[in-house]
């Protein structure tokens, strides 16, 4: 009783420090049950879409850009380690080595974001967007072929492909042929391929808002561990945060396959 | 007056002594401080119910003006005093501040805060900080639907269905969801709050199977809460995203699928009702024992059917898309899933009428209102059943009945029970006793206006008339009449403790630290009760509800129940009870 009820870490209105530790753990993990439903909502909606339209998802998967996800899963696996050293660091009162995991996680978090910006950047450069911009860049690739034969029609974007600067992105050059008159492959609609991209955009996006805040908490925890307010016997902060962190990644290991490697069979790169 | 003990119960022999009543605490959570920032930055459980109180009730009179309009306008068939699209603006704002911004934060809001810490024997909640966050969430997202209606309104009823609110509507959907989808986060915030603090913060003694029944319908309301709402926070989220980009996963034109919204959101929206049904259900498990001077009648029925609604709540919503083309064979699985909850529900209703079998029953307004609620919910519990049937659902569908079933259960049922929640505790909140005379006087006149409000859509609704339109045949405008007559009756009984429950702070008799003679951990503490609520932790050893003894549950005597009342009111014990002559066998 002694000890711990005098902790400087001990807030008022518990009794001990083993109340308040599991209580904010078992806070952790009913709030990451609600992240789990807040996600479930939307990939149970994805699920429906995914198999009402099979094609069309896998053709827009294959043109997003997986090596950069390939980069960023790395990324957040070799974190989750990181927060996980943290912990023990915190356990054993190694401050500086707490401030170090601390500081490698939200480094690898942020190279994340940064990754993510760049991907965001190419998809955009590749007017790979739902609405008015993908629009006008399929009826861009559609109108100059209307006319041609289906093998007159692959040779143009063949040349296309090949130039500098092409006139078409290759996923509007892909989806125009496969649309064509005399294509053998079933049509593809690209109302459908746009569904997709706003399940892209919608799910990395509010998965990249939880980064960003998964960051500042991890940066909270940097402050609190400089000023030396995480003695051993309070790491389970650092815990806390490190479960969100976990979540948070746990939730990109579903993106990843749902998002960039439902096309990776799909042969046209 | 005497405590009747049920036959086959003995008679104890020895009873516990009667503690003396607690002198009143010099320094109470009230009065400790005083400035306007002791309250915006508190982190007493106690001061946070009571800003919750303090805004919902502003909600609950917004709401209370726009269903005013809505009934006065269909004084006649062409709209009294609307035009059509104001209509259509008066009856979402309606039920977006009713429903999101009174009766889901009313009851966990203001008395699971003040509560839940005081009756498990805990020092506050688990998260002080956070519960303070979830009032400022709260009032973020109040602000932004708030704002949203006063400079124009939504034009999509609550329910919000794309493909018209996402691409049709020309009304404030942004902000208006917007709000909506940050209040969500304070339920959670709310939600996670008491859970953890029920799991965690119990003093000794205070087992499950010893918990107040009142704990148990908020640990199941929690539970929706936690587990339901993130699913409507994600789906508001994709409505928002749809019409602010102008695409989006509900969108048609793109093969996006409309109803797939009706399905996300329904299976937050159904739960949510359940959400605010529960603890409306454990304020009258409280009332009707301790009024009636009895145990609770199958205590652990009771706690257990809380936990059977909250679960087999999520598994019912598309009974809500009967008729928006869901398949057969869906609608006939949730058709049957939507009977099963009446099972929990009716168990609760068929332990609390045996509660009051041979009790020592008194009629002060908490009980009058508990029992108003008994009535009402068991009416809009069975016409439940009607619009769970398959087949009468196709003809009963989006008529008034549904209007009127539905208020039968939020309103006679959550409002009411909320109303009683909020006399029953009124004493123990604020140190004062409300006049008993009008409190009763108010709480007649709420359940018969209500009665004269609903009864006459449950006709109309029967016979077709369609829910949401602003003009109706000439045949129908004497329901609407009747039923327009009753709402200000309705409107008068709320009235009445908007006036003698403020004018009770200043006039009121000072209330003792048990006025009701009721068991709960509570009780023990001063009226109002001091800022860290016990002196010291209460050991538990009693069940909650041990009225056929007559101890409360640290195992000590209680003071003399309030009378029948009278001029006086209740006013607590005036001097030590001489239980063993008084208890009959």
């Amino acid at each position: 009783m002694s000890a711990s009820t005098h902790s400087p870490v001990l807030k008022h209105h518990f009794d001990d420090l083993g109340q308040q530790h599991a209580s904010e753990r078992l806070g952790i993990w009913m709030f990451l049950a609600t992240e789990v439903l807040f996600f479930g909502g939307i990939f149970g909606a994805y699920t429906v879409y995914r198999l009402w339209y099979p094609s069309e998802f896998v053709l827009a998967s294959s043109h997003l850009a997986w090596k950069f996800a390939t980069i960023n899963t790395v990324f957040l696996i070799t974190s989750s380690l990181t927060i996980t050293l943290g912990i023990r660091a915190a356990k054993l009162g190694d401050r500086s080595a707490l401030l170090r995991y601390l500081l490698i996680t939200a480094a690898l978090g942020t190279a994340f974001m940064v990754v993510k910006g760049f991907e965001y950047k190419a998809d955009l450069h590749e007017r790979y967007v739902p609405g008015p911009m993908f629009q006008a860049e399929y009826a861009e690739a559609v109108k100059p072929i209307a006319t041609m034969t289906h093998a007159q029609a692959e040779a143009y974007f063949a040349a296309d492909a090949t130039k500098s600067h092409p006139d078409h992105e290759p996923w509007a050059r892909d989806l125009a042929l496969r649309n064509h008159e005399g294509s053998t492959a079933a049509p593809a609609d690209p109302g459908k391929i746009q569904l997709f991209l706003c399940f892209y955009y919608i799910m990395t996006g509010i998965h990249g808002i939880h980064i960003i805040v998964g960051i500042g908490c991890i940066l909270w925890l940097v402050w609190e561990a400089w000023r030396g307010t995480i003695p051993p016997e309070n790491y389970s902060t650092v815990e806390v945060v490190s479960l969100y962190w976990h979540l948070v990644d746990a939730i990109w290991l579903f993106l990843m396959p749902l998002l960039y490697l439902a096309g990776i069979g799909y042969g046209h790169h | 007056m005497s405590i009747a003990v049920p036959h086959g119960t003995p008679a104890l022999a020895t009873t516990s002594p009667v503690p003396p009543e607690p002198a009143p605490a010099p320094v109470n959570y009230l009065n400790v401080s005083h400035t306007i920032w002791s309250w915006l930055f508190t982190v007493d459980h106690k001061r946070i119910g009571l800003l919750y109180l303090g805004s919902i009730s502003v909600f609950f009179i917004i709401g209370g003006i726009f269903a005013a309009l809505v009934r006065m306008n269909l004084m006649s068939p062409n709209g009294a005093i609307l035009t059509e699209d104001a209509y259509n603006r008066a009856f979402t704002a309606h039920g977006v501040m009713m429903l999101f911004f009174f009766l889901i934060p009313a009851v966990p809001g203001v008395m699971g805060n003040f509560f839940i810490p005081l009756m498990i024997g805990a020092k506050d909640l688990a998260f002080p900080k956070l519960n303070l966050a979830s009032w400022y969430v709260f009032m973020i997202g109040a602000a932004f639907s708030g704002w949203a209606v006063l400079v124009g309104g939504i034009d999509t009823g609550w329910t919000l269905y794309p493909p018209y609110s996402s691409r049709s509507s020309q009304s404030n959907i942004l902000p208006g969801v917007m709000g909506v989808f940050i209040s969500g986060f304070s339920s959670i915030m709310t939600g996670l709050n008491i859970m953890v603090t029920i799991h965690k913060m119990r003093a000794p003694g205070m087992t499950w199977g010893r918990l107040p029944l009142f704990v148990w319908s908020l640990y199941g309301t929690s539970l929706i809460q936690l587990l339901a709402t993130p699913v409507v926070a994600v789906t508001l989220l994709l409505l928002m995203v749809e019409k602010a980009a102008g695409i989006g996963i509900f969108d048609p034109t793109i093969g996006g699928d409309p109803i797939l919204f009706q399905h996300m959101f329904w299976f937050y929206s159904h739960p949510a009702v359940y959400i605010m049904i529960l603890p409306g259900m454990g304020v009258v498990s409280e009332i009707l024992t301790c009024f009636s001077r009895k145990n609770i009648f199958g205590y652990h029925a009771v706690a257990w059917s809380s936990m059977g609604i909250a679960v087999v709540g999520f598994l019912l919503w598309a009974h809500h898309m009967f008729v928006a083309g869901i398949s057969f064979y869906a609608a006939l699985l949730f058709s049957l899933l939507s009977m099963l909850v009446a099972v929990p529900s009716a168990i609760k209703v068929f332990n609390w009428t045996a509660t009051l079998y041979r009790g020592s029953i008194t009629f002060h307004a908490p009980m009058i209102l508990a029992l108003g609620f008994l009535v009402l919910f068991v009416v809009g519990g069975l016409t439940g059943l009607f619009l769970a049937t398959l087949g009468t659902d196709i003809h009963l569908h989006d008529t008034y009945f549904v209007v009127a079933h539905f208020h039968f259960v939020m309103v006679g049922g959550m409002v009411i029970a909320y109303m009683a929640g909020l006399h029953f505790w009124w004493p123990k909140m604020t140190g004062r006793m409300y006049s008993d005379w009008w409190s009763r006087v108010a709480a007649i006149i709420m359940i018969v206006g209500f009665f004269l409000t609903f009864v006459p859509q449950f006709i109309m609704g029967y016979h077709g008339a369609p829910r949401r339109y602003p003009n109706y045949p000439q045949e129908f405008q004497i329901y609407n009449v009747l039923s327009t007559a009753g709402s200000s009756v309705l409107g008068l009984g709320y009235l009445l403790p908007g006036i003698y429950l403020p004018l009770s702070l200043f006039f009121g008799k000072k209330a003792t630290a048990n006025p009701w003679s009721a068991t709960g951990l509570e009780w023990i503490t001063p009226s109002p009760p001091t800022v860290h609520n016990f002196d010291a932790t209460p050991v538990v050893v009693c069940g909650p509800y041990e009225y056929a003894i007559g101890v409360d549950q640290m195992g000590r005597g209680l003071p003399e129940p309030p009378g029948p009342g009278g001029s006086d009111g209740p006013t607590g014990p005036s001097g030590p009870m001489k239980k063993e002559t008084e208890v009959v066998g």
